[in-house]
């Protein structure tokens, strides 16, 4: 298989696992949108130097996929490919902020290595939720909430055609590059080559772009994507966003592990 | 529905490129009729048929669909009597399930989602592909993806239907069930297709198109029995007469 079939297969993978009839499918998308909303703002509300205060709102995305029955694997995998990005933000922090902030017993640990872990944390945090909710919800009642919460048409409908068609441009280039290999005599593609395929590709996309918007023409497009698709909002729902909600705030403003910690060893403040 | 005739007013239409793809075309295609439309590659089949539904318009000549000239003002009254389903199922199969696929054209005539459901079902029921609702397009095979773009149209209630190589990619199976759903409807069928035998099936009348004009017009029976014509055209005698032959 080559890489581009095992991104499609991950993303299908992804799709699928929100085709399932599980307690958080059956939740309204909104009601997840607006929760992950809220747990994403209040995990980058803390200061830079909070680990431990962080550590329960891990328990939204975790008790998410468990009612969702999300296999922990490619949710992690997926994880690490983006985690890089988020150790690329944090890596000179280290470097520069080396006042010891707390001790472990002997070892001073600096301010600098307290913020690159809180940042791995929050990073673990908002990815895993959003990854849990796309799971949980599949892009297409993503998008469908997006909508009737007051996004755009034109931005929802963008993403529900990425997603759609990048199954299809996928397996394009995936042929595409099965047939340069099958006659590159072995030879990795070069840059001038890359530059040809994707501009082969691009001019595919150009031409399938044409023939979808005239075939969105003919069933009567009038700039609008409308869905026939049923849902409706429960009581169910509201419990979901308020109880969530209460639990994100109720960590916001109490140290959670730290004030377990204090009440186990009966030193109170 | 007697008034649903197509009628092609020596149509002409070249590409932005220059490229003359229909040249002085004229035919009348009766209310019922099941007409084939075959030709080589390039033969102008497939612009033709997007004369047929507004898609494109001609640059000389006219198309009266049932008394109404196709134009930028009519397409939308067009669309809903004349159905296009696309050569390949992908372009035509954008929604994120199949049902809401199917629903889509039917919400855009302004039908509540309840009532487009319920066309998108029965619409579903007459190509027999019920089961396939609640998937995801690109799971489909070819002859599903097919039966869904077909549901698609149908759910419109068109008077007309347009296929533009409706059998192309599809395994001998799924192809006779595409046949025999096609034999089974009632509508006026316009069908642009290389597969000649499709034609001897489904239809009773054939056009034949060579270099963006029409070569010759006739039932399936004479325009397959004229060899020289076929060979002109690039075309060949159905592979289901060469062995009866």
């Amino acid at each position: 298989m080559s890489r581009i079939d095992v991104a499609l297969h991950d993303l299908r993978t992804l799709d699928d696992l929100a085709r399932r009839d599980t307690p958080l499918t059956r939740l309204d998308a909104r009601a997840q949108v607006v929760t992950t909303l809220v747990f994403c703002v209040v995990v980058v509300s803390f200061d830079r130097y909070s680990v431990s205060a962080l550590l329960p709102l891990a328990l939204y995305p975790i008790t998410l996929a468990a009612l969702g029955d999300l296999p922990a694997r490619p949710l992690l995998r997926k994880l690490a490919i983006a985690a890089p990005f988020a150790m690329l933000v944090g890596l000179f922090n280290p470097l520069l902020d080396r006042a010891p902030l707390l001790t472990l017993g002997e070892i001073a640990i600096a301010g600098g290595w307290v913020s690159f872990a809180s940042i791995m944390l929050r990073f673990a945090l908002t990815v895993g939720s959003a990854l849990v909710l796309i799971a949980g919800t599949g892009m297409h009642e993503l998008c469908a909430a997006l909508g009737r919460l007051g996004v755009p048409g034109v931005f929802t409908a963008q993403l529900l055609f990425l997603f759609r068609y990048s199954f299809v441009l996928g397996g394009e280039a995936s042929s595409m590059m099965t047939a340069y290999e099958l006659r590159s005599g072995g030879r990795r593609p070069g840059l001038k080559d890359y530059g040809g395929l994707a501009g082969h590709l691009l001019l595919r996309a150009f031409e399938r772009a044409q023939r979808i918007h005239l075939a969105m023409i003919a069933r009567g497009f009038d700039g609008e994507l409308r869905s026939a698709a049923s849902r409706s909002w429960t009581r169910r729902d509201t419990l979901f966003v308020l109880g969530w909600c209460a639990f994100f705030l109720l960590v916001r403003w109490v140290n959670i592990p730290q004030w377990l910690g204090q009440a186990t060893t009966g030193q109170l403040p | 529905m007697s008034h649903h005739y197509i009628e092609v007013r020596r149509v002409s239409y070249a590409y932005p490129d220059g490229t003359l793809a229909l040249r002085d075309i004229s035919c009348r295609i009766e209310h019922g009729e099941s007409v084939g439309i075959v030709g080589a590659n390039g033969a102008g089949k497939s612009t033709l048929l997007l004369h047929l539904n507004g898609l494109l318009t001609p640059a000389e000549g006219q198309v009266v669909i049932g008394d109404i000239p196709v134009t930028e003002k009519t397409r939308d009254q067009i669309h809903r009597s004349v159905g296009f389903i696309f050569q390949d199922a992908d372009d035509q199969l954008f929604m994120p399930t199949v049902l809401d696929d199917v629903a889509f054209g039917p919400m855009n005539m302004g039908l509540s989602p309840a009532e487009a459901r319920a066309r998108a079902q029965a619409a579903l029921e007459s190509v027999d592909a019920v089961q396939l609702a609640r998937r995801a397009p690109y799971r489909l095979s070819g002859g599903e993806k097919r039966a869904a773009a077909i549901a698609g149209v149908l759910a419109m209630s068109p008077s007309i239907l347009v296929l533009d190589e409706p059998s192309a990619g599809l395994d001998p199976a799924a192809r006779r069930r595409l046949i025999a759903l096609l034999c089974s409807f009632s509508h006026t069928r316009v069908i642009a297709t290389h597969d000649l035998d499709l034609v001897l099936d489904v239809c009773t009348r054939v056009l034949v198109l060579h270099g963006g004009s029409l070569r010759a017009d006739g039932t399936p029976r004479e325009i397959f029995d004229d060899v020289d014509l076929l060979a002109s055209c690039h075309l060949e005698v159905p592979l289901s007469l060469q062995r009866r032959s």
